[in-house]
């Protein structure tokens, strides 16, 4: 008998997963909360460094799914520990008995309203990283030019009063991709990207940097934004200090692109509370061992994959749940022997 | 003008709205590299002259970025064109002919 593999989350690490449990073998429920599948991915236009198409890459991800159960608009309702297997109550009413239990809860964007200097939600040119990426998707970007336009790096990341003092990870590289794809759209505007360290770790990611430079012009001042308020004519007053030569600077900008960085899932941790998994002082969940098995809870038959554990790449995500999918096989395989 | 027996200091804020981008869009006809800079500050390590005198091509990139132009030549007015820094300079830029360069468009 197929054994059942219930997994949390329909973003990419939930569907990646999903598939290669379903070509291993396995009875997959794979659930999600939201209307759709894919998660952040879903709301994205184009991904970093190589600019892919987001459409194109959830779409690769769910033409894997066709032998997958999945039920979108559903949560968590209750679920407890058996003897050897999970016992869910979903919200649509079905019942799940698991054999084992993948979480890929995700995050949630840190909510830029709660850096209030920032006038996020108070000054109309004030806009997040996810509020640009559905104006590229949705091609709803304003026809007027704005003259200059600036992005704010680490809102809500590497900030102890903001309650997340961990880097977000990816908001460098795609502050860097936004400022480079806006300043296409709008070739004669002035683009700040204002930074405290520019993360550029990953394979290309140096490169975007240098091409954001040298082919679109994108001057990067070193200082956090200190404050954001708005002049008479409705543009956007932007303080900084410029920490490489020690001065303050001010800027008027029409356009302010705050980079929010990733918060652990709700209604991940929600989930978690009832299975008393324990979260590390982020808040994200914590790992049996951080260096060898990050896929695995300290509850048997319970795993983790993308960035439930702390924030991730999307390449890394993908990987995590290859191995999750593995790593669950291989339980299966030991704790439930065929007669 | 009334003496108060006090005087107040310039603001030394830098005002990115009034920078004249001009001269700098001219300079980067000529010297594409110049926005390459990471502000890594290997040039002015290796420089002779910074030991003994304010001197920084980084420095020097910054204040033209931010419309200092005076404190922008001063940074470079010892230079002895030695070309220490361009030898160790990761992003290529050829820092000894970007000197010129500068000179060539906002020296007098």
């Amino acid at each position: 008998m197929k054994k059942n593999i219930l997994i949390i989350g329909g973003g990419p690490a939930g569907m990646e997963a999903a598939a290669n449990l379903d070509r291993l073998g396995y009875n997959v429920i794979l659930i999600e909360k939201d209307k759709q599948l894919g998660g952040h991915l879903a709301k994205w236009d184009r991904l970093f460094p190589d600019g892919v198409s987001a459409k194109k890459t959830l779409d690769a991800l769910t033409a894997e799914l066709s032998g997958v159960k999945c039920f979108t608009e559903t949560n968590i309702q209750s679920i407890n520990v058996l003897d050897k297997s999970y016992n869910a109550i979903l919200s649509n009413g079905i019942t799940v008995l698991a054999d084992a239990v993948l979480m890929a809860s995700g995050f949630d964007l840190f909510k830029a309203e709660k850096k209030e200097e920032y006038g996020y939600g108070i000054y109309d040119g004030v806009m997040t990283n996810a509020d640009l990426e559905k104006a590229f998707r949705e091609k709803t970007l304003p026809s007027k030019a704005p003259k200059a336009i600036g992005f704010v790096h680490c809102v809500g990341s590497r900030d102890e009063k903001a309650g997340n003092p961990a880097c977000s990870k990816v908001c460098c590289a795609t502050a860097v991709k936004q400022a480079c794809e806006i300043k296409e759209v709008y070739p004669d505007a002035d683009v700040y990207c204002f930074y405290m360290d520019l993360r550029m770790f990953g394979r290309h990611y140096e490169d975007l940097y240098l091409k954001a430079q040298k082919e679109y012009g994108i001057r990067f001042i070193r200082g956090r934004v200190s404050e954001v308020a708005e002049t008479m004519d409705n543009r956007l007053l932007v303080k900084a200090e410029d920490t490489l030569s020690s001065k303050p600077l001010k800027v008027t900008l029409d356009m302010l692109v705050l980079m929010a960085g990733m918060r652990p899932s709700e209604a991940g941790r929600s989930v978690g509370r009832q299975l008393n998994l324990t979260t590390e002082d982020d808040g994200f969940f914590s790992s049996s061992d951080n260096m060898l098995a990050i896929q695995k809870s300290k509850l048997p038959g319970f795993f983790y994959a993308g960035a439930c554990t702390g924030a991730k790449t999307l390449p890394d995500t993908l990987h995590e749940a290859r191995s999750a999918a593995l790593e669950i096989d291989r339980y299966v395989k030991d704790n439930f022997k065929e007669q | 003008m009334i003496d108060f027996g006090f005087t107040v200091s310039p603001s030394s804020r830098i005002n990115l709205d009034e920078v004249d981008k001009k001269s700098f869009v001219a300079l980067s006809k000529i010297e594409p590299d110049v926005v390459k800079c990471m502000a890594c500050g290997s040039c002015s390590a290796s420089c002779t002259v910074s030991q003994f005198q304010p001197t920084s091509v980084r420095k020097a990139i910054l204040s033209l970025q931010n419309g200092q132009i005076s404190q922008a030549m001063d940074f470079l007015k010892h230079c002895m064109l030695c070309g220490k820094c361009t030898m160790v300079c990761p992003r290529g830029i050829n820092t000894r002919h970007l000197i010129i360069s500068i000179q060539k468009i906002y020296g007098k």
